[in-house]
């Protein structure tokens, strides 16, 4: 039998590579916005496992709505990427306070 | 047993390999379709600890709307991606002591980790078996009953989001002409030509 432990370091794992895109590709918001999803990723596997080792429905109930905020957060970024990418003509992440009204 | 084990092990390694492959890949497009597997491999884990409903849900909902999305936009933006790579160097010993000191504490942390004794007197839905009840009849039966509300937010963040991103990606271009049907059908046959009586060798 797998044990909790196994799959909370995996979740360890992929938080980590996450975090370590977020440094590595400081520049490409599109990799940055990747490695935010690994880290929701992680989160979920975490609550998941709690949830089905604990015997708790709640973990999966919440990783549902981890997962409804990482896609509408997902859809915005991008959407702002977008129009970002149409006033400047490129995605610098260092130009973005640009932004500021 | 052995299966459950062995499949284990296959999934969580590809699951963490592509996600290094997610950070490392120098081609966005790359990037993308190593997500997917990431999410792939993180499905299987979820359907080996019992949680099918969430596991279809990874699939449906990040392999194909917010990986897609990515990859629709990696490809219509037209970005030397090449050049954005350029200080990748100088960032990366910061990053490698930041991810190995956090590794080391999460390591620690889960190292010593315990359910505290009164830790299954404290569920708030506890699972049914599965032989009794599905793992999707179960979660429906708390989702739409005790977290109808929450259910209900997340509905109104989907829809303020769809809101915020067509609204954010909208723009008026003044130089396209487009059909109007009213104008057509209110056009006038006398304002739309004029007949001339044109002589024979002269031309108008």
């Amino acid at each position: 039998m797998i044990g909790l432990e196994h799959y909370l370091t995996v979740a360890a794992a992929l938080f980590v590579i996450g975090i370590f895109g977020i440094f590595l590709n400081r520049k490409n918001i599109i990799i940055i916005l990747m490695s935010v999803e690994l880290m929701l990723l992680a989160v979920n596997i975490n609550f998941v496992a709690f949830s089905s080792y604990l015997g708790d429905m709640v973990g999966q109930v919440f990783t549902l709505f981890i997962l409804t905020v990482a896609a509408a957060e997902a859809a915005i970024g991008l959407a702002i990427l977008v129009v970002f990418f149409r006033n400047r003509g490129a995605i610098d992440v260092e130009d973005v306070n640009a932004m500021k009204g | 047993m052995v299966i459950v084990t062995l499949s284990f092990y296959l999934f969580a390694f590809t699951a963490v390999a592509s996600a290094i492959l997610v950070v490392l890949s120098r081609n966005p497009v790359h990037s993308v379709l190593w997500l997917i597997l990431t999410f792939f491999s993180a499905a299987a884990l979820f359907v080996l600890l019992g949680a099918e409903f969430i596991a279809m849900l990874m699939l449906i909902v990040y392999v194909g709307a917010v990986a897609v999305l990515f990859l629709f936009v990696v490809m219509m933006l037209n970005v030397d991606f090449a050049e954005l790579r350029g200080s990748v160097s100088s960032y990366l010993p910061l990053g490698l002591a930041i991810g190995l000191i956090l590794l080391l504490e999460l390591g620690i942390v889960f190292g010593n980790w315990i359910f505290a004794d009164n830790a299954p007197a404290l569920r708030a839905a506890i699972t049914p078996m599965p032989e009794d009840i599905q793992n999707t009849v179960a979660l429906g039966q708390i989702l739409y009953t005790d977290y109808v509300f929450m259910f209900q937010t997340a509905g109104l963040i989907l829809f303020v989001a769809m809101i915020g991103a067509i609204v954010l990606t909208m723009r008026h271009r003044p130089n396209v002409k487009r059909q109007s049907i009213v104008e057509q059908i209110y056009r006038d046959p006398k304002d739309a030509y004029e007949m001339k009586d044109v002589k024979p060798g002269q031309g108008i």
